[in-house]
């Protein structure tokens, strides 16, 4: 089957948002919204579906295999990775795909994720003294290692928004990683900052939940962290 | 923060957060400059480990015993001294890597080895098979507390677009932000850690298309000598998915997986078979070669198949869980279940800008580091040997660069640098790729090299895709000037190792020539000129 491609385009972060519409014939099964989009930008002369030119479609990518989270965008209303957006497993021929929503728009699919970065600067969120890893503790510092810093789970989540106080669900691995690598008394910082902007405004929607394009399980993290920074305590299941 | 000793570093992957981290806590300032937040970069995908002779398994292992490992896999075309160092310093790498809070496998606070290519005991410190992600993590975090105090000063969405050389020394690099389009003059030494050259055969590596090579032909233009340019691994074990090959790491051998190729309707364990004491663990460069002289037998049929159904249900879940899912996600195969298809792909970069053991380039106040760099891996790189290189590269590229280091400054300028097209890359791809496969000859060379100085003579390249076209050029008369075959560098028209090539093939540009020439592997702490 062959797909087209509704995308929704802006050159330029202050201009006018239009869609264009592409047609692509996949090349084999695993061919992925990523697939497509590369194909798009290596023709030659690049056309709609009208026949009328057009630019490149900007998009950022880097590894191909859900594994650097660059290539998150909304694709038929849901955050995922491009790269791991297979086209077969979508029922219709045509496919929206968007810049995700709570991010400025650099130009067309690259949005400015660089407040992602900023709050857990804010957080304070490295290691004070060496750190120290029970056993029993190393799955939870693994999965939380995990974290791809997308912005999938705060596209999804109704409390966040770009320099709000709430900081969302991708300021919690690097927390629970912390603070299962350091005495709780000794974290008092991370703890208290943690409180405020992601404790406090977490409206416990669990909106994050099974969207990750990672599989970590937020609520497994959000739980832990919730227990080591306000209730002083390690759980480490 | 104006008046501080400021080093510029061009990458913020393994090699460029080693530097920076390193260069903070000396108390000098760093811009780190990267076209993608470090979260994005290469490093990530590292899968299998990282060496250290740790001696936690109870082998006897030493520092010695991984220095000789190490060698002998690059085909003793590594310098012996910077060999030393990265061996010798290793467990201490390690080590710090824990206390910055590694979740590596661990028992009881002792931290678990596992098998890997090329060596005999185990060394390799692994976090099941994401090790590159989670020592990433950590160090993402470690910058993160000097970014706090002004000491990492990030630069993120930046790409290389220039490097200004007065007289072979270094004047200044300008950036473009990929964001504003606006650009940034950035005076003071640099550290080159912009990864490997994934970009000259385009969606035929497992790395990453952030690698695209641009910032090596940058630097190969504007005077920067490469070496060991014709040293291309080929990994074992990799997997054809949209756009790109897919590693299966060497930690699935490392953990009993085996490769197999049916023979008059058997499985055969060739490898097993064929060299007893290492069998499916010999170095890359072997294993790969093998596979391809196994597929083209007559008597054999299909793919050389990756066979991980004997392993314990402790491995998968303790060790290679994330390795499970990828390969069940990308191949719909489940592994633990059904042996999977398996052939080389283009792995690592062995070759890359010639720098002593100091990490100084050719060129003055010039550093470059990780895989961006040629050093450590000789002709074929020893697996959990490259995030090692990295780390401990940029280190040393950090601590010769702060001896020098001065106030540096950062100006907007005005500037216009095209980017490289997709026609283009493309050609000089498809001719790479005609010249530089696993096992090479002199007229398919030949050709290759009069088809790029068509491609230089047509008029149709700008800037950037002339400067990677002279270093893809670079790339195939290293290879045609080795006259010998030599770890990843197979030449069938002449197939034995020759010592009279034990050295290092060096490509400079000299008025506008790409010049090839050998020279002693360098042991000096001076220039490598």
């Amino acid at each position: 089957m062959n797909y087209i491609l509704n995308i929704l385009r802006r050159r330029r972060g202050d201009a006018k948002s239009y869609r264009q519409r592409f047609l692509y014939e996949p090349v084999t099964e695993g061919d992925t919204i990523a697939t497509a989009l590369t194909e798009l930008n290596n023709r030659e002369v690049l056309a709609d579906t009208d026949g009328t030119p057009a630019e490149p479609v900007e998009w950022e990518c880097s590894c191909l295999q859900k594994k650097c989270g660059a290539c998150a965008m909304v694709i038929n209303g849901r955050p995922q990775l491009a790269c791991a957006a297979r086209l077969i497993d979508f029922s219709r021929q045509e496919i929206m795909i968007e810049p995700l929503r709570k991010f400025p728009v650099v130009c067309d699919l690259v949005v400015d994720r660089s407040i992602l970065f900023e709050n857990l600067k804010t957080l304070h969120l490295w290691l004070s003294r060496e750190a120290e890893l029970p056993d029993r503790y190393r799955e939870l510092a693994y999965q939380a290692s995990e974290c791809i810093q997308c912005g999938c789970c705060l596209e999804v989540c109704p409390n966040f928004c770009v320099n709000g106080r709430f900081f969302g669900m991708s300021s919690v691995p690097v927390t629970t990683r912390l603070l299962t690598e350091m005495p709780v008394n000794e974290a008092k910082e991370i703890a208290k900052l943690y409180a405020r902007h992601t404790f406090a405004g977490c409206g416990k929607s669990l909106a994050c939940k099974d969207i990750c394009p990672k599989g970590i399980d937020t609520e497994k993290l959000l739980v832990n962290a919730n227990a080591m920074a306000v209730w002083k305590r390690r759980k480490g299941k | 923060m104006s008046d501080m000793k400021t080093v510029n570093i061009i990458g913020a992957g393994l090699a460029g957060l080693s530097a920076a981290i390193t260069l903070a806590r000396a108390g000098v300032s760093s811009n780190l400059i990267s076209s993608q937040p470090s979260e994005r970069a290469q490093s990530v995908l590292a899968e299998g480990g990282i060496n250290a002779s740790l001696n936690t398994m109870g082998e006897h292992d030493t520092t010695t015993e991984h220095f000789a490992d190490t060698m002998k896999g690059g085909c003793f075309l590594s310098s012996e001294r910077a060999v030393g160092g990265l061996t010798e310093n290793a467990p201490s790498i390690v080590k710090e890597l824990a206390a910055l809070g590694v979740p590596f496998n661990a028992q009881n606070g002792r931290l678990l080895l596992r098998n890997f290519g090329g060596q005999k005991k185990k060394r390799t410190a692994h976090a099941k098979s994401s090790t590159g992600k989670m020592i990433m993590s950590a160090l993402i975090d470690e910058a993160r507390k000097y970014e706090a105090q002004g000491l990492i000063r990030r630069f993120p969405n930046h790409e290389l677009i220039c490097i200004d050389v007065h007289d072979n020394v270094l004047a200044n690099v300008t950036v473009r932000d990929n964001y504003s389009r606006k650009y940034l003059r950035f005076t003071g030494a640099a550290i080159l850690c912009t990864g490997g050259l994934n970009g000259f055969f385009e969606g035929m590596t497992t790395g990453t298309t952030q690698n695209t090579g641009s910032a090596a032909a940058i630097a190969f233009c504007a005077g920067a000598e490469f070496a060991n340019l014709e040293f291309i691994q080929y990994h074992p074990t990799t997997v054809s998915i949209s756009g790109k090959r897919m590693l299966i790491s060497e930690a699935a051998r490392g953990e009993g997986g085996r490769l197999f190729i049916m023979r008059n309707g058997k499985p055969w364990y060739f490898m097993e078979e064929k060299y007893p004491e290492l069998g499916n663990l010999m170095p890359r460069d072997v294993v790969s070669r093998e596979m391809t002289a196994v597929v083209s037998m007559p008597e054999c049929t299909g793919s050389v198949m990756l066979d991980l159904t004997g392993l314990s249900a402790d491995v998968w879940s303790g060790k290679l869980s994330d390795l499970r899912a990828e390969i069940m996600s990308y191949m719909n195969i489940d592994p633990k279940l059904s042996p999977i298809p398996v052939s080389p792909g283009i792995h690592y970069f062995m070759g890359g800008i010639r720098v002593n053991i100091r990490h100084e380039t050719s060129v003055k106040n010039l550093y470059a580091a990780g895989e961006a760099a040629c050093q450590y891996h000789g002709a074929n790189r020893l697996g959990g040997n490259s995030m090692l290189g990295a780390i401990y590269g940029g280190k040393v590229a950090a601590l010769s660069a702060l001896e020098t280091a001065a106030k540096a400054s950062i100006d907007s300028v005005n500037a216009k640098a095209e980017s490289s097209l997709p026609k283009n890359r493309t050609k000089l791809c498809c001719i790479l790729s005609s010249g530089l496969g696993m096992i090479r000859s002199e007229q398919p060379l030949i050709k290759a090299v009069a088809d790029l100085d068509e491609l230089l003579k047509s008029g149709t390249l700008n800037e950037i895709d002339r400067s990677r076209t002279l270093l893809g050029k670079a790339m195939l008369l290293s290879a045609l000037a080795r006259k010998e075959s030599r770890g990843a560098h197979t030449r069938s028209d002449y197939p034995h190792t020759s010592a009279d090539f034990q050295k290092t093939t060096v490509a400079g540009m000299h008025n506008g020539e790409v010049i090839i020439r050998f020279a002693a592997i360098d042991e000096s702490e001076g220039s490598p000129k």
